[in-house]
Order: structure tokens, then sequence, then C-alpha cells
């Protein structure tokens, strides 16, 4: 007897108990489409962690922290300087595998107002315009402010979207993108121009579906109670996005000398760095860029080890082992759940063998070998997986579906293909296993027994 | 030589540490194109004697030789495919399969010996055409009657030539006049040079065949052979002379 009559002597089995055999492949397709949904919701997790990652800048970018000064160096820190400008340049002409350089002031408690609104600025930083290359920033409107603009000092500031929603008005509650280039803005009671607009800054869902409602007529009868407050992170798309939609950026002189004078006791500004950022060259060379860094500072520190390297590797491992601990779980129940399918169908193979006990006999006195009943029963089985396998590969595109509908999240679930492969496999490994142990007991009956069977 | 030889072939069973003779030391030949009867009451050993001779079972004692090759020692895959290729089965409740159709049911001998569906289909037919039911192919087991599905049973034992075809009590089941044809195609078969057994504890249909064994606690105890014994193998139903 070949495959494919096996195969089809299986259809046929099946094809005869309809409503039992479906309600065996109930357990498998369920298992199946929990495996893919579950695999497609950590999918979308991890795409929304990687989108975060890239959004600060990648991996390759890393941050220079201030330190406490090792106990065996405690002697020595009146003379520990902090991050400097000096720190900057001799990166710049020292370290050839660091790519970029960004010095960062940022003032805390940074309050813009303009025509009576108030808005609380999350991030005000005075830097170099390679700020914009640096933190993966877009400028919409107008431009970034540019060297002349640093070493003259000027008072301009290029803005995120969210200090324009709520200085001079959202797209919601206009009706049009404001552009708000050329006006003035006032922050910390000093007038600063705005010279340009980043762009909004979101997760891939939620500008999805910024667009979507935008193809949508606006509702008429808006109601008349005062908009709510949207918080500080404006709409959409987490920490990340939110900090990054709150910036104000101003150039570095313009916040050394307007903000830090008064913090000086002798009025010299103060001219200690909050942060500085460097941008790897080649990230094969990583570590040797940053033992390269690390040897540069060491100098201009005067060999006191006041700083540390702060990596995203960290981030990105984190992102790794959270996608990798859900994905466990995950599976883990997804797998236990196919593996109850399989019980079910070894269950329904066992009562279908004992109600054939008679048909194995015939077939055996008429020359079926062992091997002849043995495929035929475990052929059964495996078509009942395999059916099922099919079905549930449709039945998870409607569960994620409905997952997305029921919860939505930043992160949209992605069905891959990998999952798809991986889960239909099983459904298939886990048919050809249910069906050992009945195949074996047909296989194994003797057929004058099974032949005076009633 | 003997299309089948029986030397001293004993079948013992253990029951509760009781031994039980089913067949002792029996020895028989049986020629190609004979048509013969097992005879004997219930218990008495004859249809151990058939799962033996029809490579269903193997004895505990003795050596069989089918077609020249002794079975006795053979494995459970030889002896399916011994029985596939060269024994056919009739039995006494049909044994049809009732999802498959009649044809189906014919193949189904073929399936196992792997055949093609094209020549398994031809001779399907043939064999259903020999027992008279070509145009009932189609038909489900269950939508016909109970001497057709004996006919469509005995197709299925014929349609891999078999070298001899065991019928367990093929008429036990039908009336007696269905039964009387069941036996009339046995015997046309028979003249066509086909070898049978016919197995039952009914010596009225015992007589319709030429030679007769009777079997008795595990023992041939009688033989008659018509031919032999100068009487004539005249073939009748029901009312069989006495031997």
């Amino acid at each position: 007897m070949n495959l494919l009559n096996a195969f089809l002597v299986g259809f046929k089995e099946i094809w005869a108990h309809k409503f039992r055999s479906l309600l065996t492949m109930l357990g498998i397709i369920l298992g199946v489409s929990s495996l893919i949904g579950m695999s497609a919701l950590v999918k979308g997790m991890e795409n929304g962690m990687r989108e975060s990652l890239i959004a600060v800048g990648g991996v390759e970018r890393v941050r220079l922290d201030e330190k406490d000064i090792p106990d065996y160096q405690k002697q020595l820190a009146d003379q520990a300087v902090g991050c400097t400008m000096n720190d900057v340049y001799a990166l710049q002409k020292s370290a050839p595998l660091i790519k970029l350089v960004t010095p960062e002031m940022r003032l805390r408690d940074a309050v813009a107002t303009h025509a009576g609104k108030i808005f609380s600025i999350w991030n005000f930083v005075g830097t170099w315009p390679n700020a914009l290359e640096m933190n993966q920033h877009v400028v919409e409107y107008g431009r970034m402010f540019n060297e002349v603009d640093d070493q003259n000092a000027r008072n301009v500031c290029v803005i995120g979207v969210t200090v324009r929603d709520e200085l001079f008005g959202s797209p919601d509650e206009l009706g049009y993108e404001y552009n708000p280039v050329g006006q003035s803005i006032n922050i910390r009671g000093t007038p600063f121009t705005i010279i340009g607009m980043f762009e909004r800054y979101e997760s891939e869902r939620s500008k999805k579906e910024r667009e979507l409602a935008k193809l949508k007529p606006p509702e008429s009868a808006s109601s008349n109670s005062p908009p709510r407050s949207r918080g500080w992170g404006g709409r959409g798309g987490g920490f990340v996005f939110g900090m990054k939609n709150a910036t104000v950026y101003i150039p570095l002189n313009t916040m050394w000398i307007r903000f830090r004078t008064s913090a000086g006791s002798n009025n010299i500004p103060d001219p200690r760095l909050s942060t500085l950022s460097v941008k790897v060259a080649d990230v094969n060379h990583f570590d040797e860029a940053i033992q390269q860094a690390q040897n540069v500072l060491m100098r201009t520190h005067n060999g006191i080890e006041d700083f540390s390297f702060v990596t995203q590797e960290d981030w990105a491992d984190n992102i790794n082992k959270a996608i990798h601990s859900a994905r466990m779980s995950g599976g883990i129940i997804a797998a236990i759940s196919l593996l109850v399918g399989g019980i079910g169908i070894m269950n329904i193979m066992l009562a279908s063998i004992t109600e054939r006990i008679r048909e194995i006999g015939i077939r055996k006195a008429i020359g079926a070998t062992f091997l002849d009943v043995f495929i035929q029963i475990l052929v059964e089985s495996v078509v009942i997986a395999i059916i099922g396998g099919a079905a549930g590969l449709a039945a998870s595109l409607a569960l994620v579906n409905l997952l997305s509908f029921i919860s939505p999240t930043d992160n949209t679930p992605v069905i891959t293909f990998n999952a798809c492969v991986v889960a239909f496999v099983f459904s298939v490994c886990v048919g050809v296993l249910a069906g050992l142990i009945p195949a074996f007991k047909a296989a194994k009956l003797d057929p004058i027994q099974a032949l005076r069977y009633e | 030589m003997a299309l089948i030889e029986l030397r001293n072939v004993s079948k013992v069973y253990h029951l509760g540490g009781e031994e039980i003779r089913a067949l002792d030391d029996v020895s028989l030949d049986i020629e190609g194109g004979e048509f013969i009867s097992i005879i004997g009451p219930s218990g008495s050993g004859k249809s151990t004697l058939m799962h033996i001779v029809g490579c269903l079972d193997s004895p505990s004692q003795g050596t069989i030789k089918l077609d020249g090759t002794e079975i006795q020692n053979a494995s459970a895959r030889d002896l399916a495919r011994i029985r596939n290729q060269k024994i056919g089965f009739v039995f006494q409740f049909f044994n049809l399969l009732p999802k498959l159709s009649v044809l189906q049911n014919v193949e189904l001998p073929m399936i196992y010996s792997g055949l093609p569906a094209a020549k398994r289909r031809e001779h399907a037919m043939e064999a259903l055409r020999m027992v008279g039911l070509e145009n009932r192919s189609k038909h489900r087991p269950m939508q016909i009657s109970g001497g057709q599905q004996q006919r469509v049973a005995i197709a299925r034992a014929l349609v891999n030539n078999p070298k001899i075809v065991f019928a367990d009590e093929p008429t036990g089941n039908l009336d007696s006049h269905t039964g009387e044809r069941i036996l009339e195609l046995f015997h046309q078969l028979s003249t066509e040079g086909r070898t049978i057994a016919l197995v039952t504890h009914d010596p009225e249909i015992a007589a319709v065949t030429p030679r007769r064994i009777e079997i008795r606690d595990g023992k041939i105890a009688e033989q008659v052979d018509r031919k032999l014994a100068g009487l004539e193998a005249k073939f009748s139903l029901g009312k069989a002379p006495a031997p």
C-alpha cells in the first residue's frame, strides 16, 4: 500500500466522521493559532522596542556620564575637572574611531511661554548643530541652527512638535499644521526666535493610526467640555518618542552664556557639560573605539576616572532578554496547548481503532502486513494534524486581528513566515507522535482474534 | 507433490495452566484442484486447522508445506504476503468493509499486493463478473442482499488468483436457498480448476464435496474420498446420498 493511497484512505476515514474529527482538530487549531498569535505579539513588541532604540540613536551611540571618583583616587577629588569642552576637542583630534562628538548642556526646570501659554520643557538642551545627526532628529520646518549661530551665541531655538502643539496649538485644535518658524517665545524670560521645528516622532503604529484618523471626516458636533490635558508626552508612542517630541535645542554657547553665568562663583560660566555623546564609526570595532575614547579622556581628566560610558548595548541586551523570555513563556504555553491537542488526537485514534478491530482483522486476513496497518493508522492521525495545522494557520490570522482589535497597543502584532512554518511542522510532529501508540496497537492485533471480535 | 502437505501438525494452547491440544498430530495432503470439506462439531479443531493452513496462525509442532515451501517458521510479514498471494478467505459473516463500495472491497487484496489502480479495477471487475455481480460494483455492501454480499466476498477471495480458497461456514448466515446458490458457485469454481476447502459443521453441506475430512478432538477422525472409494462424485445439493 503506497503512501498516497494511505493518505486517501485517511481522508476518507476523517470525512466519514466529520464532527468527531473537527472536535479533535480543534485542539490542534487552537494550539497552532495560539503559537502563531503569541509569536506575532512578541514580534510586535520586539519591533516596538527596536524602533525606540533606533530613535535614540542606535547601538553605535555612546553617552559619557559623570561617575563618582573611585576610592583610590579620592584624594584627587578637587582636581577632577568633570566633562568639559576640552574632552570634546581632544576626542575630535585624537580618537579616529569616534565619528561624531556632541556636547550637551542641559537645563532643568526650563519653562517656555508664548502669548499666555506655558509649557514646561522636558528636554532643554544647548548643543552643537551635529546633535541633529547624533539624536536622529529631522527638521520639518525651517532649519537647524548652524556654527555661526553657535559662535555668536544667538537666541535661536529649534523645537519639537509637542512644544509647538502646547504653545501655538496642535493640528487637531487648529485644523491645520501651524508653522511656528519666525515666532518668538520666552524661555526662562529670555526671548528666543524659533528657526526650526522637528518632525513628529512616533512609533510605526501610531503613525498609521494618525494617518487613518486623518482620512475620516472630523466629528462635527464636538463636545463643549474643555479639551482634555494630554500630559507632557502628547499623544502616542511611548516614553522615548514623547521625550523627543518635547525637546528644545539652542546653540551650546547660547546656553553657556545666557543660563550658566549665574551658576559660576566668579562670573565665569560653569564649563561642565551635562552629557557628551559620541558615535562610534564602526560597530564592529565598538570595544576598540570605546577603549580609545577612554584613553584620550584619561589624559584630559588628569588620570582621574570621574566618567563612565553608557552604551545602548545594555539596552539592546535588555531588549533581547525581554524578547527571549516572552518568547519562551509564550512558546511553552502554546506548545502545551498543542500537546493537549495531540493527546486529543491520540484519544480519538484509540477509540477509532477499537471500533475498527474487525476491519483491521479483515485487512490482515487478506494480506495487510504490520507495516501496512501501522502506516494506515499513523497517516490518519497525521492527516488530522495537517488539516488542523492548516486551519490553525488561517485561524491565527483572525486571532491576531482580534487581539489587536480588543487591545490596541503601540506594537502591532506581526505574523512571521518562520512562526507559521514552525507551528505547522510542530503540529505535524504532534500528529505523528499521537498516532504512534494507536498505530502500534492496531498493527499488533492478531488477525484471528480481531476477526472474532464482536 | 501435493499443494498442501501437513506432517504431524499439533497446536497447543495454554489456558490457565491447562494444556489444550486444539490439533493433535494431524497429517494431511491436499492436491491442487481438489474440492474438499473440513467438517466437525464446534470446538473440534477445524477452525484451528483452517487458520494454520490459511497462514493466519502457526503450528506448535510439525511441518506445513504450501506450494512447495515450508511455512511453519515463517515470519508474520511472510505469512501476510502468503495470505495475500496464495490464499483466499470467505467468512460466515461476509466481512466486507461497510464504508467501501463493492468494487473497492474486491480491490482491497490487490492494494496490499501493490498493483496499480488501473490493473486493480480491471481484475476486480473480472472477479465480479465471475460471481455475476458486475452491475453492483458501485453499491455499498449494506445495499445488497446477504447472498450477494457473500458473492462479493468470494470475488475478493479469488481476485489475487490464490492457490486455495478457504470458506468458513460460507452458508451459515444465509437462508437455505441462497446457501445452495453459493455452494453451486463453489462447485462451478471447482470445476474451473480452483482448489476450495469448505469448513463447516453441517454434514449436508460437506456432502457436496468429493472429499470430506472429519475432525474430532483435534484429530482426523474420518476421511472419505468418493473418487477413491469408487463412488460417483456427483454434485447434488441438500439431499446428498449417504457415502
